[in-house]
């Protein structure tokens, strides 16, 4: 049975996309905030705290990888391989 | 969706939102791209190689059900009914979710079987197998098309894009990954657009509950006329139930019992992302590790169709009973259009569009699954290497794409067909949850009696549709797919019986495995290496969720 499907880890591409959404956000929430869209959203400036909220996000991602790399099994057939924690991903993005 | 055209929905989307909208699909591909080169088998291709970590399994558990029926219908249920819409994941999912993690996923994961269908090759032979082969891939397609109609739909009102091309683009995109990466790369989308979804719907839920002033202020603002809303017991304006006492009935068995369980414990699109699982324990602990974000997304895809249904002008006056050229499915859309500045935008754009492009490729990955075990190495070409079936893997799924892009077309024709479809779908899956429940507890249920009892439920689900349709039966909405479902279930349940002991059963040497009383109990258990840990057990993290869930039953209570 091939174990080669986890060579990539999807923790890094999850902290990628969250910190180039990120950026993006808050750039454009701190430069780009017209009084129109502060009224839309009831006086929050909504670009700028979702994107500090995803760079947050993005950061976690990267910090849970780099605390439980992801390791490749030497032996296929053990059971035991001791790969990444399986604990419950917090649902808040 | 034909009212839809009517009001003015087009989004203002900027280019920052295209662009952000094109990163998302740059690593959809690059997914896709990547995990081609984990491919080698066709195990790997349809079942990942069985290598998958639960939490990716899980989210990709609840993710796979995150389509184009669950946003817009949960959304709009949220704005017709408010808070009662709870039931369909409190009373609905989440006992459903622990049912298949505690006591049925033993059975589908330990006995390595690929595929629902072959579960009941293996339980009750080949009538069963073909029947249940053959309903199912044919559904699977026509639900693809139905998420890939919604997807063309929403990018024709949002983009001004023609609904042809969108449907086409859209189409090419789930076949470049699926294709390519087989089940690891839709599973990982899915897990990625479940977090894209989450940072449209959690920013809109807030940002809404700002406006109306508050959770107290949009409980005012609905209880003001319609008190029901607010409170989830007992639910008579979901149920459509006059009797409050005859309501919770129909809630707790007909949505909570049978059409639930049916759906989440034996619908390969959902059980596929637990079999892709690497150990027994991981495949158990998919399901429970989805009823946690899946209890809590509840929240943010009801309360925003609330706050709609309260903000939205055009939807407001929907709701006193004007036509304003929107209805409830809107809600969603509204929303993002009254609330969001560009930037959050696109995030929003890419979410939806994410959400039914995943919901596409959970069908068309599970149907390439069924189509070539099930039905064309089972039954049309035997015995071939695995390569072949590689291949045939592969071909199945632009089949499916090109075959959804035509369904796509035929749900275009119908109004109501979102709704007639899932109808459908719990039709099926009622007798098919009578089979298996049956079938796993009693060892006597013979194999004939496998296959006429889905017969038989099947058509008498149809026939308390038709009946319905022609106004023998007056059922009104919700309340005629609960009834035909407790049907189906109940005449599954006797003609399998009835056969049962007029036919001989199989020996109990070849029901190990595959039946609760057969199967020893020792196998389930894993208490080494990364299934080690309290936290990780099972039961704890059952209890756990149930716990979540009845809390939070007694808040909105």
């Amino acid at each position: 049975m091939a174990k080669k499907a986890g060579l990539f880890d999807l923790r890094g591409i999850l902290a990628l996309l969250f910190a180039v959404y990120g950026v993006v956000l808050t750039i454009m929430g701190l430069f780009s905030t017209s009084a129109e869209d502060l009224r839309k959203a009831g006086g929050i400036n909504v670009n700028l705290w979702v994107g500090l909220g995803m760079l947050i996000a993005a950061a976690l991602f990267a910090l849970w990888q780099w605390l439980r790399p992801l390791a490749i099994p030497s032996e296929p057939a053990e059971p035991t391989e001791p790969t990444e924690s399986a604990e419950p991903a917090e649902p808040t993005g | 969706m034909d009212v839809l055209a009517q009001a003015d929905l087009r989004l203002d989307a900027g280019w920052v939102d295209y662009a952000l909208l094109a990163v998302y699909f740059v690593v959809v591909l690059g997914i896709g791209y990547m995990a081609r080169r984990s491919v080698s088998s066709s195990l790997d291709f349809f079942l990942s190689g069985r290598s998958l970590p639960a939490w990716v399994t899980g989210l990709a558990f609840i993710s796979a059900n995150l389509g184009a029926v669950e946003i817009f219908g949960m959304t709009a249920n949220g704005a017709q009914y408010g808070i009662p819409t709870v039931h369909y994941y409190w009373i609905g999912a989440i006992p459903a979710m622990v049912f298949l993690g505690l006591v049925m996923m033993p059975f589908y994961y330990g006995s390595k079987v690929r595929s629902v269908p072959e579960f009941l090759l293996r339980r009750f032979g080949r009538l069963a197998h073909l029947v249940n082969g053959i309903s199912f891939a044919t559904a699977q397609v026509l639900i693809a098309g139905i998420n890939l109609f919604a997807l063309g739909t929403v990018v024709n009102l949002l983009l001004g894009w023609p609904l042809w091309l969108s449907v086409v683009v859209a189409a090419a995109i789930v076949l470049a990954y699926t294709s390519l990466g087989g089940l690891s790369a839709a599973v990982y989308n899915e897990v990625m657009q479940f977090f894209v979804i989450v940072a449209m719907l959690l920013p809109l839920t807030f940002i809404g509950l700002h406006r109306v002033g508050g959770w107290d202020g949009l409980v005012d603002k609905i209880a003001g006329d319609a008190g029901a809303q607010v409170s989830s017991w007992p639910a008579t304006n979901l149920t459509g139930i006059g009797d409050a006492t005859l309501s919770v009935l129909g809630i707790v068995f007909g949505l909570g019992f049978v059409l639930s369980f049916g759906y989440w414990t034996t619908n390969f699109a959902e059980v596929q992302r637990a079999m892709s699982a690497k150990s027994m324990s991981a495949a158990r602990r998919t399901p429970l590790i989805g009823a946690y974000p899946k209890t809590l997304i509840a929240l943010i895809i009801i309360i925003p169709g609330m706050i709609a249904a309260v903000l939205s002008p055009e939807l407001a006056a929907y709701k006193a009973g004007e036509n304003t050229g929107v209805d409830y499915n809107d809600a969603i859309m509204l929303l993002i259009r009254d609330l969001l500045p560009n930037g959050m935008l696109g995030i929003a754009i890419t979410g939806l569009l994410a959400s039914f492009m995943a919901g596409m490729a959970a069908n068309v990955s599970s149907f390439n699954t069924v189509f070539t075990y099930d039905i064309w190495q089972s039954y049309i070409r035997k015995d071939r290497p695995d390569d072949y079936y590689l291949r045939v893997g592969r071909i199945v799924t632009v089949v499916g794409c090109l075959a959804a892009i035509g369904t796509a077309f035929i749900a275009a024709g119908y109004n109501n067909i979102m709704n007639y479809l899932q109808a459908l779908f719990s039709f099926f899956n009622a007798p098919l949850f009578a089979t298996f429940i049956l079938g796993m507890f009693w060892k006597r249920m013979t194999p004939l009696a496998g296959g006429l009892g889905l017969i038989a439920g099947t058509l008498a689900a149809i026939t308390i549709d038709v009946l319905n349709r022609a106004g023998v039966l007056d059922l009104a909405g919700q309340g005629a797919s609960f009834i035909a479902a407790i049907t189906a279930f109940v005449v599954d349940i006797a003609v399998s019986v009835a056969v049962s002991l007029a036919t001989r059963p199989k020996p109990d040497r070849e029901l190990v495995g595959l039946v609760w009383s057969l199967t020893p109990r020792d196998q389930w258990k894993e208490t080494h290496g990364d299934a080690s840990g309290w936290y990780r057990r099972p039961a704890v993290l059952a209890v756990g969720v149930l716990a979540l869930t009845a809390a939070l039953n007694v808040i909105f209570w």
